[in-house]
């Protein structure tokens, strides 16, 4: 049956065998519940924002009437020719709902600090930021071209950006070294890299805030960055979904902000058309089962034709609706904005700190969902299959589903993403137990092993002392420079 | 621009989205200068869009009733957590399940659905597009009879390089889908070393109106068997059989033939016709491949149904008695409908080809043609946008091999503006008749003038429609144009 299908059907180019995903199923077969089930594993692979749907939902409770189906009129129900639900239910163009649209620019403008203005026309609906970059993908490049993107990245653009496009992606290696800044030698060995291996380069795909970081790009680093794809002619495609979650210093910087500072240095060039955004309503205002992506590009023909291939997956005109409806009230959106700034960044500093009362430091970060975990000294080998033991013993011991810095194509091994907007302060605080026990659990362990030695032979005593406390004294090394 | 060109890719820039078909630029002409029964009565009928409207009341006063139902009022806020974070690509199960129960009612109950092999897609254009991502790679081809809907052009091929190889049916048997048209399809991929991977069928078919007879279907399923090649059904219109005969789905013969190879065999679906929901953007995928369900599945992440719109539909498809009272009216509706239709169009001799499903027919306009070449059926057609004020849809945009045939949509209209757009089409073809008629009488005079040996009327009429105005006259035509019911499409056919 396999050759009946597509090869795109079958082989596993859908990358869900990596541990991103398997995490996932292990959690599904055994989720932690506070009450029905305790032990269960705890769920911090998954970037949700739970932390202001509340916020959402009363809006909601108090404006019923205006997102219902019925137009509150007098409280009459009206005749067909104008019922609100009909019109609804057959409103396909896939231009979008234009109050919809506004509100999103008007929001968009508003995280950006209003530095920089969007065109509703220039904005395309997607199902979600999934379609959103797998259609610039087919707006950009031919199968077999390729995107250059930093390390560590989101393992789902292994599937949205290379699946059924057959697009490449060559990873751009960022070092801890240097938290992992983008850098211009970085940028021009992955060009070299691909081009040794003959494929053409269509663009640069970052997403800023990092996913999986946290962290927002600086000044130089979208300067190198710009300059890099000046040079070389090549596309830009920004992600940025996490553009609202930016709850400290240094202030978000969106790619078209940065553009509009760099132009006075490369005037006369048509850069501004190779730049695409991609936004999405799923992490900062926490609804992804409403599907509502969206790409915004100041070139003409990439709207044009993004456009017609959002017929692929359209938003739904109900989604649409109700969305404008609460989007419209500009005050709510500041409040919202700011009070989910104010709860993630809260929430962050306990994860921050419960992980150092276990002896583990983060990248310094200042957004996200998440947190970039640095567990280097845990490892039993610098190897990635180190990683791996130490992710599963995570999974089946510990019970927590992180995800692995491997899965995000990080090319040093130690690394995980550690989620914390999904869930309880309760649940966060067991989880943060969980991982102390275990931490401290395993230095334990260390310093027993090395005294049982020390008892026995006296000169590979030296050298096995040496190993595991340098990797202690790295790690407080470590906690004051990535704080 | 040219230099922007070269940065975009082929399919951003080609043609591959058929948005330059005359199947969108009737909608274009609608756009500019829509019909509006006050504001704006002269304007173009929308007869190319097909949409179902002529049931809305009842699901409107279902939703006043069942507030629950949507997570935007005070009874169903409680549900909005749950449903914004709701990612799972399976779906809601209380969905799939409502799903895989309204598609065995609309089937009669005469299959079983199951739950877990229902698939979401972003309306049925995602999911047509899904299943050739699934099925065949870029350059392989799929059998399609003709005429097709127009956008299967850009849905099966755009950005999936599958190509889409017609299997021509005429009118001479009521475009029914023979064995050898599929086999001559068939053979002529081949020899142009073209891999031929599945056959895709709509049924009820679009633009015809028609469904496929239990022989038909069966001769289909054993000819993919044969050659080892996926059958893709699309059963989007399944719910608008509005009379006999009885609708058979793909699902029931495949229950009844055991030789079947299951894992063949694909159902594409959607809400956007039987229940006229296109907004909501529900495509489901049905597939009895496990491997397609599960490949389908992953890709369903670029088009999954808004879990808002996935939480009121499984509400409203599980409330049973009032689905049992929905389609029942919507087919009666749907029935009086195309009855007006047919009738009307009886009385100025335009046949259409007999239908009993759909939301739209197939009419015949042959007989209006100067000739019978394309070129004429878009002479036609833009008379009719242009000076009638109809949007229909010329045949030659849904691939038809005869030109003059049109597909008027009608149930997408309130019933005045439907009584409105009969009186146009009545007058333009009357209108049409009298010019023929007269210039017919003038060059019979001429004749009559120049040569006496002329004695029978009858046979003056049956033999000048040939040497005087043979672009007015069908070949059909055997008794008197005068005749109200010369032409042979408008007697009873069974």
């Amino acid at each position: 049956m396999q050759q009946m299908l597509s090869r795109k059907a079958s082989f596993n180019f859908h990358g869900e065998d990596s541990p991103y995903f398997l995490g996932w199923k292990e959690y599904e077969k055994n989720s932690y519940h506070e009450v029905h089930n305790p032990s269960g594993i705890i769920q911090m692979g998954l970037a949700e924002n739970q932390l202001s749907i509340d916020l959402l939902e009363s809006w909601l409770a108090k404006n019923a009437s205006v997102t219902h189906f019925k137009e509150d009129r007098g409280g009459s129900s009206l005749p067909l020719s104008s019922s609100l639900f009909r019109e609804l239910a057959l409103f396909q163009d896939y231009h979008g709902l234009p109050a919809f649209k506004k509100e999103l620019a008007e929001l968009m403008e508003e995280i950006r600090g209003s530095k920089v203005r969007f065109d509703p026309n220039k904005l395309v609906l997607t199902a979600g930021a999934t379609a959103a970059n797998e259609t610039l993908m087919f707006c950009l490049a031919e199968p077999g071209e390729a995107f250059l993107i930093p390390t560590p990245y989101y393992p789902g653009f292994d599937r949205d950006v290379k699946w059924r496009t057959e697009v490449e992606l060559v990873s751009i290696h960022c070092s801890s070294l240097n938290h992992f800044r983008l850098t211009k030698h970085a940028l021009e060995e992955a060009y070299q890299r691909a081009q040794k291996q003959k494929l053409k380069v269509k663009g640069v795909l970052i997403t800023n805030p990092s996913n999986p970081l946290g962290t927002t790009m600086s000044k130089d680093e979208l300067n190198h960055l710009l300059d890099f794809v000046i040079s070389k002619k090549i596309h830009i495609v920004s992600d940025e979904i996490y553009s609202g979650t930016v709850f400290d210093s240094p202030s978000f910087i969106s790619i078209t902000q940065a553009l509009l500072n760099h132009k006075k240095v490369h005037a006369g060039n048509d850069i501004s058309k190779r730049i695409h955004i991609v936004y999405s309503l799923s992490k900062d205002l926490g609804l992804p089962g409403f599907r509502v992506g969206m790409i915004y590009s100041e070139n003409e023909a990439i709207i044009s034709a993004a456009t017609k291939m959002s017929s692929f997956g359209l938003v739904s005109s109900q989604t649409q609706f109700l969305l404008s409806n609460i989007l419209s009230e500009k005050n709510f959106r500041k409040l919202y904005m700011k009070e989910n700034q104010k709860r993630l960044k809260k929430r962050h500093e306990m994860m921050v700190s419960g992980l150092e009362n276990a002896g583990i430091s983060c990248l310094k970060s200042n957004a996200g969902l998440f947190c970039w975990v640095d567990m280097r000294h845990l490892l039993r080998s610098n190897t990635f299959e180190a990683e791996m033991e130490l992710w599963e013993k995570i999974i089946f011991e510990v019970k927590l589903n992180i995800s692995p810095g491997s899965s995000c194509h990080c090319t040093e091994p130690g690394w995980f993403r550690i989620c914390f907007a999904n869930m309880s302060t309760e649940t966060l605080n067991v989880a943060l137990q969980r991982i102390k026990t275990f931490a401290v659990g395993i230095c334990e362990d260390r310093i027993n092993y090395q005294q049982a030695l020390c008892s026995s032979k006296k000169s590979s005593f030296n050298k096995w002392l040496l190993h595991p406390l340098s990797l202690w004294r790295n790690h407080q090394d470590h906690e004051s420079k990535y704080r | 621009m040219a230099f922007l060109n070269n940065m975009l890719s082929k399919i951003a820039t080609n043609d591959g989205h058929g948005e330059n078909s005359p199947y969108f630029d009737g909608w274009k002409a609608y756009d500019s200068d829509p019909f509006h029964s006050t504001d704006n009565p002269q304007g173009v009928i929308q007869m190319g869009l097909a949409e179902n409207l002529l049931s809305f009341d009842l699901v409107q006063e279902w939703i006043l009733k069942n507030p629950k139902a949507s997570i935007c009022t005070s009874e169903g806020v409680n549900e909005f957590k749950d449903t914004a974070i709701f990612q799972d690509y399976h779906g809601l199960p209380e969905f799939r399940n409502a799903i895989a129960k309204f598609m065995a009612k609309v089937r009669g109950n005469t299959v079983t659905f199951d739950p877990d092999r229902v698939v979401m897609s972003g309306g049925a254009t995602g999911a047509h597009e899904t299943m050739m991502f699934c099925l065949a790679d870029p350059g392989d081809a799929f059998l399609v009879p003709t005429p097709y809907y127009p956008g299967f052009d850009r849905d099966l091929r755009w950005r999936t390089g599958v190509k889409l190889l017609p299997v021509v049916c005429e009118s001479s048997n009521d475009f029914k889908i023979t064995r050898e048209a599929l086999e001559a399809a068939y053979q002529k991929a081949l020899e142009s070393n073209i891999k031929v991977k599945g056959l895709l069928i709509t049924n009820p078919s679009n633009p015809l109106g028609t469904i496929l007879d239990r022989d038909t279907l069966q001769s289909l399923v054993d000819f993919i068997n044969e050659k080892n090649i996926h059958l893709v059904c699309d059963e989007i219109y399944a719910a608008t059989v509005f009379t006999k005969p009885m609708y058979v789905s793909i699902a029931e013969i495949i229950e009844e033939d055991k030789k079947c190879n299951r894992d063949l065999i694909h159902l594409v679906y959607s809400l956007s016709k039987d229940m006229g929901f296109p907004g909501f953007r529900i495509g489901i995928i049905y597939s009895y491949n496990d491997s397609v369900v599960s490949t389908a599945r992953k890709m369903s992440s670029f088009g999954l149904v808004s879990t808002q719109t996935q939480q009121l539909i499984a509400s409203m498809l599980s409330d049973e008695k009032f689905i049992d009272k929905y389609v029942a009216e919507s087919r009666k509706r749907l029935a009086a409908r195309h009855g007006v239709f047919t009738r009307g169009l009886m009385q100025v001799r335009v046949g259409n080809l007999q239908a009993n499903a759909g939301l739209f027919f197939w009419m015949d306009l042959r007989r209006l043609l100067k000739e019978p070449t394309v070129e004429a059926e878009m002479d036609l057609w833009r008379v009719i946008i242009n000076e009638v004020k109809l949007n229909v849809s010329p045949g030659s945009s849904f691939h038809c091999s005869e030109p003059g045939w049109f597909r008027v949509c009608y149930a997408n209209m309130d019933n005045e503006t439907m009584r409105i757009a009969l009186r146009r089409i009545k007058k333009f073809v009357l209108q049409v008749d009298e010019r023929e008629v007269a210039a017919k009488k003038q060059t019979w005079h001429k004749d009559l003038k120049l040569s006496l040996s002329f004695r029978r009327w009858d046979d003056t009429i049956m033999q000048t429609p040939r040497m005087v105005t043979p672009h007015m006259m069908s070949p059909h035509m055997i008794v008197s144009p005068h005749s109200p019911l010369a032409s042979p499409l408008v007697r009873a056919r069974n």
